[in-house]
């Protein structure tokens, strides 16, 4: 299965598998990760599933919808360049190794 | 208040009263302030919490799997110290003891959060019940996964669908049947759909979409009896008309959960009252989600009840906040939506006080946004495939910053501009 490594925001790394079609916010959830909280169950309505995907890791992430874009508006930490909702994301074999940053707050 | 030192473990729990959107969010807002206490929810469902959203809308029409409805694996309620009581209905709370009651034991809480939900009001038909009480086959609601299951399965062989209520729960299940092209039939009493809930104009937009989908709405009318010996068969509506039935699903409102609160003489209206800190009546019992009463701050302090993740996850915080000792008042922007087929309804703030509707144009004739003034002031936005107007919608009501009616109808003019 391919692998993600979530990156809370005090550096700790948390490298879990994930299976394809399973959105990165699932993924994290179903590992207990606590930096996403995905109030609204992925529903792109809550933006509390804000992380960051790096220009190294962005080969194969899909780009964004205009809804997620907008959402991105409202994230608790301040969006960046490479600010994504993790809820909107599907893993894939493309995304094998990716590395997810998560900030120190979602909402 | 409850010790708020990390390592205090032991001693009475926070009990949690119901094991739905509220009670995990509660969870974790407690462990996020670094309440120690243990915690037990104790849920009637036979499940662990899990999105209701779903059920009326994509794990109906197979989109999302069941395994995706948990709200967290099981795992994480050990990684929390929550114990979870599954099956567990509470019949009393005992406020003066400090503790509530099930059927085979009694427990004694440091703190007590009632999150016991809604249920979905019953259909005042004789017909739709066989001597028991129980629902006539083909006869369903839809509050809770078992709804949904049965729903799911009777779906694979229905035919002619019959929903009664024209809400956003009756409305996205008929979008649903109608896309696996079931002929489906809405009624409602009122003269529009989501009356309730939303403007004129997004009502008859949606009334038109629907229609164009070939779902049969009937207006000012509804079901007046409903036929089958088994099963349902047939219905004939109050306008006289029979139709041909073979599921029934009924989306009618629902009613809080307060039986419980009131039998322990914690105050109840339309909903466990609480103040703005979530508190009830009672010192040391809290009400959160569907079943509280509650004022809302950017409504001159109105009293209103919600059904919504927004406020269940919100509430949650205001009462974890106030057990972890760092107490903050309820101060939130209600927002909602719904998904309908293929288009997007969401909803910021609370319209029942408008008197000047405007619509904002957007790329085409399926986006636009009706907002809602009161006096020239923003009171709510409903917006149709347009996550941008909602989004600066619950941006600009929280800010408390009105634009004019003239600005909000000129889609040229940047709302985006008017925030700090
Ligand atoms: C089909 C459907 C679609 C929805 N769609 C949306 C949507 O698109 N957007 C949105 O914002 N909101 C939506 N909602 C509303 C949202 O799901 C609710 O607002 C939310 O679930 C409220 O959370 P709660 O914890 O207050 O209540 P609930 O989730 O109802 O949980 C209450 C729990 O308490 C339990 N309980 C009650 N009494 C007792 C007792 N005496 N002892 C033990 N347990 C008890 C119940 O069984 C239940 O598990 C939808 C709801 C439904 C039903
Ligand atoms: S989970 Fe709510 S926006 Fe991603």
């Amino acid at each position: 299965m391919p692998k993600v490594t979530f990156i809370d925001a005090d550096g700790t790394r948390h490298e879990v598998e994930g299976k394809n079609g399973i959105s990165l916010m699932e993924i994290a959830l179903s590992n207990n990760i606590d930096g996403i909280e995905a109030e609204c169950g992925g529903s792109c309505m809550c933006a509390t599933c804000h992380c960051f995907i790096e220009d190294d890791f962005t080969a194969g992430v899909p780009a964004m919808e205009s809804d997620e874009d907008e959402m991105l508006g409202f994230t608790a930490v301040d969006r960046k360049p490479s600010s994504r909702l993790s809820c909107q994301i599907k893993m894939a074999d493309e995304l094998d190794g990716i590395e997810v940053q998560l900030p120190s707050e979602q909402n | 208040m409850v010790a708020a030192a990390s390592g205090s473990v032991g001693g009475n729990p926070v009990i949690i009263i119901g094991g739905g959107q509220a009670a995990v969010q509660l969870c974790l807002a407690l462990r996020k302030q670094k309440v120690a206490t243990p915690i037990l929810m104790l849920s009637e469902e036979a499940e662990y919490p899990y999105h209701r959203p779903p059920l009326s809308k994509s794990f109906l029409s197979g989109e999302t799997d069941e395994e995706k409805l948990a709200m967290r694996p099981v795992s994480f309620y050990e990684t929390k110290d929550v114990q979870v009581k599954l099956n567990t209905v509470v019949s009393a709370i005992d406020t003066v003891k400090q503790t509530v009651a099930t059927e085979s034991a009694e427990f004694t809480y440091e703190a007590l959060v009632v999150a016991t939900g809604a249920r979905p009001r019953p259909l005042p038909l004789d017909s739709a019940y066989i001597d028991d009480g129980h629902l006539l086959d083909g006869v369903h609601l839809l509050r809770d996964v078992q709804h949904s299951r049965a729903i799911k399965s009777a779906l694979e062989e229905a035919s002619n669908v019959v929903v009664i209520g024209a809400g956003f729960i009756g409305l996205e299940f008929a979008s649903v049947a109608s896309a696996m092209a079931k002929n489906v039939t809405v009624f409602d009493t009122a003269d529009r759909v989501m009356a309730r809930a939303v403007s004129p104009d997004i009502s008859s937009w949606f009334e038109q979409t629907h229609r164009a989908n070939n779902i049969s709405i009937r207006l000012g009318d509804s079901v007046r009896e409903i036929i089958g010996d088994e099963k349902v068969t047939r219905v004939i509506a109050s306008s006289g008309e029979e139709l041909d039935c073979d599921l029934l699903v009924v989306g009618i409102g629902v009613l809080p959960n307060v039986e419980l609160a009131a039998a322990a003489g914690i105050d109840c209206d339309n909903g466990i009252v609480v103040n703005k800190y979530c508190e009830t009546s009672v010192a040391n019992v809290y009400a959160i989600g569907d079943c509280s009463y509650h004022p809302n701050s950017f409504y001159s302090n109105k009293m209103i009840r919600l059904e919504s993740v927004q406020n269940a996850t919100d509430q949650a915080r205001v009462a974890a906040g106030c057990i972890a000792g760092d107490k903050k008042p309820y101060h939130a922007v209600p927002w909602f939506w719904s998904d309908q087929g293929e288009h997007s309804l969401q909803m910021a703030g609370l319209s029942d006080a408008a008197d000047q509707f405007v619509r904002r144009a957007g790329a085409t004739d399926d986006n636009f946004s009706v907002f809602h003034f009161s006096a020239a002031k923003l009171q709510s936005v409903d917006s149709v495939n347009s996550p941008r107007d909602h989004m600066l919608a619950r941006k600009l009501i929280a800010e408390q910053v009105s634009p004019t009616p003239e600005q909000a109808a000129d889609p040229e003019f940047d709302l985006k501009s008017l925030l700090p």
